[in-house]
């Protein structure tokens, strides 16, 4: 039977992805060509873009995982959307900066303001930047999940949409990786853009494994905290001050 | 545009990775941390309600 205690399996997981980010970038460095235009710059790819495509899948994973605590009312589902949308923002200002310093290399800008597919990746990353503000400002635990939940639905429907609506716009200088007929890439290349990209998810489901058992621990303390608190005549003033009920996922 | 010479290129390449390894090692050592932190905090109130309970 599978063991269903949080933290179980993570230092397995964890080790894996660090070997698959091993093998991924063994690859980039060893076997992919250099590209012919931009030269050894384009290394920078195999590392920018299965950020950004784990990043916005994690986005799209928090609005999914919100619609199944909105149909369930099951609070874990809430810990599980935030926690997706924890880590792919903080994958996106890994997507930003790497994106920033390639663009520099390749173009001779750190950013260009006309080009949509950077300004588009902008205004995701600003939009889930007011989740966090949204949620920590609602006192209650239960409005807080559902304002939460809401919020995460909607932007999380608006990631695919934004994606698509650039690629129908006209590029001017970012180019366009996933293509109807593949791509354009030759085999390694191919081949190790696909590693880094499987290297890359198993990583952020370590990160989001590791996170969600720290979350689910520290909820289950302040459980046991209150329990005591209730067991015990005398009052705990140490732990009432830590404050926040344990259904209400935490703001650290 | 004519591709950066090796030098060039190379520090650029460095330094994205470089972010990489930056988010992601910080990222893990505040989780560690705290995933031991409450580790140890519950363990001791978990000892403190046994010890309640048995009165």
């Amino acid at each position: 039977m599978r063991d269903q205690r949080p933290g179980v399996g993570i230092p397995r997981l964890g080790a894996a992805a660090a070997a698959a980010l091993g093998v991924a970038f063994a690859l980039v460095f060893f076997y992919a060509p250099i590209e012919a235009d931009q030269g050894f710059v384009q290394k920078i790819f195999y590392l920018h873009v299965p950020l950004g495509i784990v990043s916005l899948t994690g986005f799209v994973a928090g609005g999914i995982l919100a619609v199944q605590f909105l149909r369930t009312g099951d609070r874990a589902w809430d810990l599980r959307s935030y926690v997706a949308i924890h880590l792919s923002l903080i994958l996106s200002v890994a997507v930003l900066a790497t994106g920033s310093i390639w663009a520099r290399g390749s173009w001779g800008h750190w950013w260009l303001w006309n080009e949509p597919m950077l300004v588009s990746f902008l205004v995701v990353f600003l939009l889930y930047c007011c989740y966090q503000p949204l949620r920590f400002a609602i006192e209650d635990p239960d409005r807080q999940a559902r304002a939460a939940a809401v919020f995460a639905v909607m932007a999380g429907a608006f990631v695919p949409l934004n994606f698509v609506a650039v690629r129908m716009a006209s590029a001017v200088a970012h180019p366009r990786v996933l293509g109807a007929t593949g791509g354009s890439m030759p085999g390694p290349m191919r081949m190790t853009f696909l590693v880094s990209l499987l290297a890359m998810g198993m990583t952020f489901l370590a990160m989001y494994r590791l996170e969600t058992a720290r979350k689910t621990a520290a909820m289950e303390l302040k459980r046991l905290r209150r329990e005591l608190d209730a067991a015990a005549p005398e009052p705990r003033s140490d732990s009432r001050s830590r404050g926040a009920p344990d259904a209400r996922i935490a703001a650290a | 545009m004519p591709a950066l010479p090796l030098h060039e290129a190379g520090a650029y390449v460095a330094a994205a990775y470089a972010v990489f390894a930056t988010v992601l090692v910080a990222y893990v050592a505040i989780m560690t941390r705290h995933v031991s932190r409450v580790r140890h905090d519950l363990h001791e109130l978990r000892d403190e309600l046994a010890r309640t309970r048995r009165g």
